[in-house]
């Protein structure tokens, strides 16, 4: 394969989805570290933002990744008990079940957004994680948000009725 | 958009610096593209690529442009901000710019070290670079809180470590709580005979060092006691310890041990923990004659007065008037508050009845290392007789190593002492016995100062050395109560039957029990099995990643007295350069209220687990107390209103980071 930088110009033969992954900077984001660290190899698909906590993750950087042409979206947290502030990750948890349901309704499949918990020391995991959703998302395709007119058609009539 | 210069596309001043890290980087992404295209982005100044950016040429070379290019932004892309973002910052502080000016990017951690193809790496590089380099246009410079540093020092373990660190800490003229669980503090170091390779006692050297302890004027000595909670943050924790009820009022008892004998039990019937169940104690007892503190403790599992309230109390009646005997004597919880804690908390041996085929606890001559360990001991249940549960001498004895260590079935790693107290009790059982000893290892480590030599003593010595790991151990046919070990022998390439009159499982080291529970109770991380996680495995192997909290010894990795030692010293120093230094700065990165855009709503005050948050009802607003914030941005993602954000992640921030992860170009 030549060495260019060249995205998606250089047209790959497959299909090479997007994710951004949102990871804490005290349990997952280490342990990306420490992937690294010890040289394990996973998908390259994945891009990590930093927060200090998952508790930090407003529901609308989700919507903004996919808006912005994200195939999927990771949150890694420390797992429970083990939130460097005490209780974050509960709160994400409870934000990411009613999340994905949203998306749900807006026909992003739930395998594109995921939630796992992976602490400092969990290299090998975060390295299945990635790559299993990344053959997940890829098996999906591509996200069109673009939903056709014709899918409210029924939806416009009954306003106009009104 | 909160940053004053912004849409003014001159304002804006970026560097952007490529680390190669020497191949570590470069050999997997082209850096040189990655740097030629951070260079077209908006608001670049400069980019450059460059071999060490950490090095002090790379560092004078973010410096000198932003001299002489007028920067006001910087991004470094190299490794983990966990690794270098200090010095980065410091480099960007000396070039005359806010530290938080600048953002660093993760290149090789989570790009050339994961990635090997090249193509990919290289593209998720300029990914990176882009989000970063849109994100710090937000930045706006901040500033660190200083927070004091409380002096005292809380230990908690009372091993070899634990009493090094707080001697260390102690004589300093810093005060420390040591807390021990068990009624004394010696640890496993006080249950051994001699210690490898010198052979010196370890009592010798240990039991000094405890007595200071004890006599220390800067240290609390709080044995028979548990850390139950800690709260707070680096420089003022608050720890709740709980004084496990000994039934005897420490300060009054002064260790004369008549109550022992004035039991009612004339001799012991409970198994002697310390000598690991080979001998017996009474329902009042000391551990051993050395402990430390001397204060007698009761056990109300075996004591007749807990168990039916009608003994004849010999033992109140010969403590006399000195009154140091108090069944009322409840569990009670302590409050202190420290700056810093060191966790020396030790390991545990390795289960051998969890290798059934050792004949553990099936055949009575197979014994643990540590049982020996107490047999040689002049102090232990024979007097330091070597003996067999019968009272026989040994005439040949089996020493199998690696049991519970090297083993895919119970623990992987090496637990680094077996080789070596192996080879000590091997010469200490031959000297004492004249027996054969016949030591089956897998591979002989003795990597330390004097190991080797201490090895080659050993074999000289005439003690039997076969390579080879133990298969089965099984009673003689002869069925004349010897054991036979076989083995297959490595080197002669045939089995080896062994008949030997003792065994010794040369058993390994194991995290603790309860390191899961004590991990979380001081939120420090733990690798597999339990040990406790090191920040940096080389350059910072006794910090944790919880600031102002320390480990060491075996509690972080199996490991010998001098290294515990060595790390338990380390340990105290950097606690110590901590407290000299008064304060702690703390990354800016709280949360904050914009008032006008705050509707009082509440949303946030229940998320923050420090109760920082309180609305304040005259003005309807809510307030975050900036002392109490410990910037996890919880309350930030709830705020309907946005009226809530976190330095350092503002939601600008972060959304321009997902825009320029995501970007293609």
């Amino acid at each position: 394969m030549p060495e260019t930088t060249k995205g998606p110009a250089a047209a790959p033969a497959q299909f090479e989805p997007r994710i951004v992954a949102f990871f804490c900077n005290w349990c997952t984001y280490l342990a990306a570290d420490l992937a690294g660290t010890t040289r394990i190899k996973y998908a390259p698909n994945i891009r990590v933002v930093r927060v200090m906590c998952s508790g930090r993750i407003d529901p609308q950087f989700v919507l903004d990744a996919f808006a912005k042409g994200a195939d999927g979206v990771l949150i890694g947290g420390c797992h429970p008990g083990d939130c460097h502030y005490e209780s974050g990750n509960y709160k994400t948890l409870r934000r990411f079940h009613l999340l994905r349901r949203t998306l749900r309704t807006l026909g992003i499949e739930e395998e594109r957004f995921r939630l796992e918990w992976l602490s400092a020391s969990e290299a090998e995991p975060l390295k299945a994680v990635v790559n299993d959703m990344v053959e997940k998302v890829r098996a999906l395709g591509p996200l069109h948000l673009e939903v056709p007119a014709e899918a409210f058609a029924e939806e416009a009539e009954e306003v106009a009725a009104r | 958009m909160h940053t004053p210069e912004h849409g003014d596309a001159n304002a804006v001043r970026i560097g952007v610096y490529i680390c190669h890290c020497g191949t570590n980087i470069a050999g997997t992404v082209d850096v040189h593209a990655v740097a030629e295209h951070a260079g077209k982005l908006p608001g670049v100044a400069i980019s450059r690529e460059y071999k060490y950016m950490c090095s002090d040429p790379g560092q004078e070379l973010i410096k000198a442009d932003i001299k002489d290019h007028g920067l006001n932004r910087i991004v470094v892309a190299s490794c983990s901000p966990h690794l270098h973002e200090k010095t980065f910052r410091g480099a960007v502080t000396a070039g005359g710019l806010n530290a938080f000016q600048f953002q660093m990017v993760n290149i090789r951690e989570h790009v050339s070290w994961v990635h090997p193809d090249k193509r990919a790496g290289t593209e998720k590089a300029d990914a990176l670079v882009r989000a970063a380099v849109r994100r710090v246009r937000f930045h706006v410079p901040l500033e660190t809180r200083r927070v004091p540093v409380r002096a005292d020092v809380l230990v908690v373990g009372g091993g070899i470590a634990g009493i090094h660190a707080a001697l260390t800490l102690a004589d300093a003229g810093k005060h420390v709580t040591l807390v021990e669980r068990e009624p004394t503090i010696g640890g496993h170091m006080a249950m051994f005979d001699k210690t490898f390779p010198t052979l010196d006692c370890a009592a010798c050297i240990l039991t000094p060092k405890m007595t200071s302890v004890k006599a220390h004027k800067n240290i609390t000595l709080w044995a028979y006691s548990e850390v139950q909670e800690v709260s707070g943050y680096v420089g003022n924790f608050t720890v709740k310890v709980k004084r496990k009820p000994r039934y005897i009022r420490e300060d009054v008892c002064v260790g004369c041990q008549e109550c022992i004998d004035a039991c009612v039990y004339k001799v012991g019937k409970e198994p002697d923990e310390f000598n690991l169940g080979m001998s017996k104690r009474k329902p009042i007892y000391l551990p051993f004659p050395q402990a430390v503190p001397q204060v007698v403790t009761i056990d109300p599992e075996s004591c007749i007065e807990f168990k039916s309230g009608k003994c004849k109390k010999t033992c109140v009646e010969v403590c006399a008037d000195r009154e140091a005997i108090d069944f009322t004597q409840k569990e009670r919880i302590e409050t202190i508050e420290v700056g810093t804690i060191l966790l020396t908390t030790g390991f545990k041996v390795f289960d051998a009845k969890r290798l059934p085929y050792y004949g553990y606890g099936t055949y009575p001559n197979v014994y643990t290392a540590l049982e020996v360990e107490r047999l040689l001991n002049a102090s232990g249940p024979t007097s330091g007789e070597v003996v067999l549960r019968d009272g026989r001498t040994p005439r040949s004895v089996g020493i199998i190593h690696c049991i519970g260590s090297r083993d895919e079935h119970t623990n992987k790693h090496c637990s680094r002492v077996c080789c070596m107290y192996a080879l000590k009790l091997a010469h200490l059982v031959q000297e004492r016995t004249g027996a054969e000893v016949y030591n089956f290892y897998i591979d002989m480590r003795t990597p330390g100062k004097g190991f080797e030599e201490f090895y080659n003593r050993v074999a000289e010595e005439g003690v039997h050395f076969i390579r080879g790991k133990v298969a089965d151990v099984y009673p003689a046919p002869e069925n004349d109560g010897r054991l036979v070990l076989q083995a297959e022998d490595t080197l002669l390439g045939r089995i080896r039957r062994v008949p030997v009159d003792m065994v010794v499982l040369a058993v390994g080291m194991e995290a603790q029990a309860d390191a899961e529970d004590v991990r979380r109770t001081f939120n420090i991380t733990c690798a597999s099995g339990g040990w406790f996680t090191e920040r940096h495995p080389k350059l910072a192997p006794v910090a944790t990643f919880t600031d102002g909290v320390w480990i060491a010894g075996a509690c972080q990795g199996p490991k010998d007295i001098p290294d515990t030692v060595a790390q338990a010293g380390a340990a105290a120093g950097e606690a110590l350069s901590l407290i000299n230094a008064g304060y702690i700065e703390l990354e800016p990165n709280t949360a904050y209220i914009v008032a006008e855009d705050c509707s009082g709503c509440k949303t946030c005050v229940p998320m923050c687990p420090y109760k920082a948050i309180a609305v304040n009802v005259e003005k309807g607003k809510a307030e975050i107390n900036e002392v109490l914030c410990k910037g996890c941005g919880t309350c930030v993602s709830v705020c309907p209103s946005g009226s809530a954000r976190q330095n350092l992640f503002e939601d600008d921030e972060i959304y321009e980071e997902i825009g320029g992860v995501l970007a293609y170009a």
